[in-house]
């Protein structure tokens, strides 16, 4: 079945929504300098534009109009490679994320979603796993020391912290039957938000999104008192600028996904009440998505201005004795509490 | 089938647009000047020695079988997540089984101190 509008649709949805996750993306930088220049009692960026509000395009043009250094000892192909699959995955991942509940345009139904995979929980676990290549990849090719040492750092805490994550997803999926984002979101109308049944589901997995994003307290791939720069060391250019961009995009995705799995999503308490038009029931519980993505962000931002890093083996530990076990719990303890129901 | 995939499909194909076009781009209008030693690996400012490809420690390879071991194990229980309202109690206490003796491999893992990074 071939459909001409489908196809304009989506184009233009999916332009939207690059646009969108790229914005955020680069003003969560802007967003990170201020907030610490906050913290810290300075001012922060305030040159370019009105407090500094171009400072991420000043950012952008400077990372594209440097010389992308390629070290001699390295694997010229795979040293690019890294950045483009990092860069990659992020940005695969908002395919699945429902952004707001669907418009009425033109007669035409407009679901505000790429697509809306039945296994679209899996998509994004395998998206998670696939984010390890570009840092394996990329920190490997550079034929450093430094790098080498963070990158092997940086696979080895991502994939544990994949485990406990997968696990307290499946607690998740024991409460709402399906994988599909776009039901898993539906089936929380109101204040029913699967937060309240699924509190220490959460918990375990916003430790895992942190790890797994390499943000502060669990930095060690980054951890430049000890390696430098990290598995970026020998990167410059543009090819920094993926890597940097991917974290915080990957910060805004995995907003959005812990908003939809444990916060409603787009659901807005009594809204339904209102009487109000679709279209518009639809565009408030964007705004209102956002807020809630923008919130995690800061949350985001707020610990890494807060707390110290680990120590690796603290970190370890954390990950293999303290979350898998509790995320198994957790498991039989929903089911059996969701069969005794 | 169509309509689930052929977006995927084409977010792919515009974020592969968008990284390519942006590293060749860089490519096009970076400057490139070459020098011995800004093309040598950093290493805080020493002349760097030797290479990178060299053995590190064993016990990151063992974290990596461990998480491949693991991940398969989470990955049986998502088809039992799926179906868990009509396996009821029975398929309960079949995965309690299953999860016990991944329990029972997790303690064994956990007595070998391996995931003790301290030396």
């Amino acid at each position: 079945m071939f459909d001409f509008f489908f196809i304009i649709e989506k184009l233009i949805l999916i332009s939207a929504v690059l646009g969108i996750t790229l914005f955020i993306a680069a003003y969560s930088t802007l967003a990170e300098r201020k907030l610490a220049a906050f913290f810290q009692d300075r001012i922060g960026p305030d040159r370019a534009g009105p407090f500094g509000l171009l400072q991420p395009l000043a950012d952008g043009l400077k990372f594209l109009f440097k010389e992308a250094i390629i070290p001699a000892k390295a694997d010229r192909f795979l040293f690019v490679l890294g950045p483009s699959l990092s860069m990659l995955a992020a940005c695969m991942a908002c395919a699945v994320i429902p952004w707001g509940p669907d418009l009425m345009l033109f007669g035409r139904t407009v679901a505000l979603q790429i697509t809306d995979l039945s296994v679209g929980l899996l998509y994004l676990f395998g998206l998670v796993s696939f984010g390890v290549y570009g840092v394996m990849i990329g920190g490997w090719a550079s034929n450093n020391k430094y790098s080498l040492l963070s990158t092997i750092r940086a696979s080895s805490q991502m994939i544990s912290y994949e485990l406990a994550m997968g696990l307290s997803l499946i607690a998740l999926v024991l409460t709402t039957g399906t994988l599909s984002i776009r039901e898993i979101v539906l089936g929380q109308p109101g204040w029913h938000w699967n937060i309240l049944a699924q509190p220490l589901g959460f918990m375990i997995f916003i430790v895992c999104a942190f790890a797994e994003t390499n943000r502060v307290p669990f930095d060690l791939p980054e951890c430049e008192t000890e390696l430098v720069g990290g598995y970026h060391t020998e990167y410059s250019g543009m090819q920094l600028g993926f890597y940097l961009f991917a974290e915080y995009i990957n910060m805004f995705i995995s907003s959005a996904v812990m908003t939809c799995l444990y916060f409603g999503g787009f659901q807005m308490p009594f809204i339904a009440s209102l009487g109000l038009p679709q279209n518009v029931v639809a565009l408030f519980g964007v705004v209102f998505f956002f807020v809630k993505i923008l919130m995690f962000l800061f949350l985001f931002i707020w610990i890494r201005w807060t707390l110290p890093r680990f120590r690796y083996d603290q970190l370890m530990r954390l990950g293999w004795t303290g979350l898998i076990p509790l995320a198994i719990i957790n498991l039989l303890a929903t089911a059996v509490f969701q069969l005794c129901n | 089938m169509f309509t689930v995939y052929f977006p995927l499909l084409m977010l792919l194909g515009a974020v592969l647009l968008f990284v390519v076009a942006t590293m060749a781009l860089t490519h096009l209008v970076g400057p490139k000047r070459a020098s011995v030693h800004k093309h040598e690996a950093f290493e805080c400012g020493i002349p760097s020695q030797g290479d990178a490809r060299t053995p590190f420690s064993v016990q990151y390879f063992v974290i990596a079988i461990l998480f491949v071991l693991f991940d398969v194990e989470i990955i049986f229980l998502y088809p039992w997540a799926m179906e868990f309202r009509s396996l009821g109690w029975t398929g309960f206490f079949e995965v309690a089984l299953f999860t016990s003796v991944v329990c029972l491999g997790f303690f064994y893992i956990y007595r070998h101190r391996l995931f003790s990074f301290k030396k």
